[in-house]
């Protein structure tokens, strides 16, 4: 897998619009049609949410089942890939929670993996590249929950309320959350603590 | 004020609203250690920022799997469904036809009951 810097969607929302009304009426083909568009964006979202391609692709799968089933309830008062990534990060979450009751992914096994996803290729030898590699790996070994809420705040920008609505939880434990998440990242990218050393 | 303290504090400084308070800002100011977290912190941010961006592709036949699977899967969902609602009517119609049943049977009980006095008298 590799990562670029534009998904391959290229139509804007007013295409968007048509596609939605003729889909909300059944229309499988204009559905399809938005799922091709959005597709690079919320497999993207879903890895970073989930940690791993393979739950991804389930995560991705059951997004666009909900979101075909909810489409009458979708009201065009936001975009339609914002609404779309409402529902990924809310069916991640489930499946993250789901998964963790049912089996554990081994640690050394999801480093592996988004280690080898993120290999660097060579124009990726620039320091802010390599660090954005050392940070894409970083994140995915965080604990989910907090994972979750530093993927939507930080890398998706979505305001605390609507992270502590889509992940059910207040939004005081959201920025709790935000917080732990930015302290590990930050450790797991900069491991050079001294130990109890304090300063006045 | 201890580094220790103020660098607990500093992944709460990165949002919006996070201004310090003068205790925590006078510290920063002195402290080089501190310093440089807060600038790591800040570049970390930036990098999130930038993850937005940077799409992952997924692997050549994935989308066509997640349609042929997303028509296969609501196929199935609605035949459940259907399945699932007409268990439903059954069970209505055999309620249905029991509690008639109950009803007859307990009207006529009640009928030879009331009849058999007049006969007896």
């Amino acid at each position: 897998m590799t990562e670029s810097d534009a998904p391959g969607s290229g139509n804007g929302p007013e295409g968007d619009h048509a596609l939605i009304s003729a889909a909300r009426d059944g229309d499988r083909m204009a559905f399809e049609e938005l799922v091709r568009r959005t597709y690079t964006e919320t497999y993207t979202l879903a890895v970073r949410l989930t940690g791993n391609r393979e739950d991804a692709h389930d995560v991705v799968q059951e997004a666009y089942l909900r979101a075909w089933r909810g489409l009458k309830s979708f009201r065009g008062d936001a975009h339609f890939s914002t609404w779309l990534y409402r529902i990924t990060a809310n069916t991640a979450y489930s499946h993250v929670n789901k998964r963790r009751r049912h089996r554990s992914v081994p640690l050394g096994e999801l480093r592996t993996e988004i280690a080898d996803e993120h290999a660097p290729s060579p124009e990726e030898k620039a320091e802010t590249a390599a660090l954005q590699s050392r940070l894409a790996m970083a994140v995915a070994q965080l604990p989910s929950k907090l994972r979750a809420v530093v993927v939507l705040k930080d890398v998706y920008g979505l305001a605390h309320e609507e992270i502590a609505d889509q992940l059910d939880i207040s939004e005081a434990a959201a920025k709790v959350r935000l917080h732990r998440a930015r302290k590990q990242l930050r450790d797991l990218l900069y491991d050079d603590r001294p130990s109890k050393e304090s300063t006045e | 004020m201890k580094c220790d303290e103020v660098q607990a504090l500093l992944p709460a400084l990165l949002d919006a609203g996070g201004t310090p308070s003068v205790e925590v800002r006078v510290h920063i100011e002195t402290c080089l250690r501190c310093q440089a977290d807060l600038v790591r912190y800040r570049r970390m941010l930036r990098e999130l920022r930038e993850l937005r961006t940077r799409y992952l592709e997924p692997s050549p036949d994935a989308l066509s799997r997640t349609l042929v699977n997303l028509w296969e899967a609501g196929e199935q969902r609605a035949i459940r469904s259907m399945l699932t609602g007409r268990r439903l009517a059954y069970l209505a119609a055999v309620g249905g036809l029991l509690v008639i049943a109950a009803t007859t049977v307990t009207v006529l009980a009640l009928r030879s009951r009331r009849r058999a006095p007049i006969a007896g008298g």
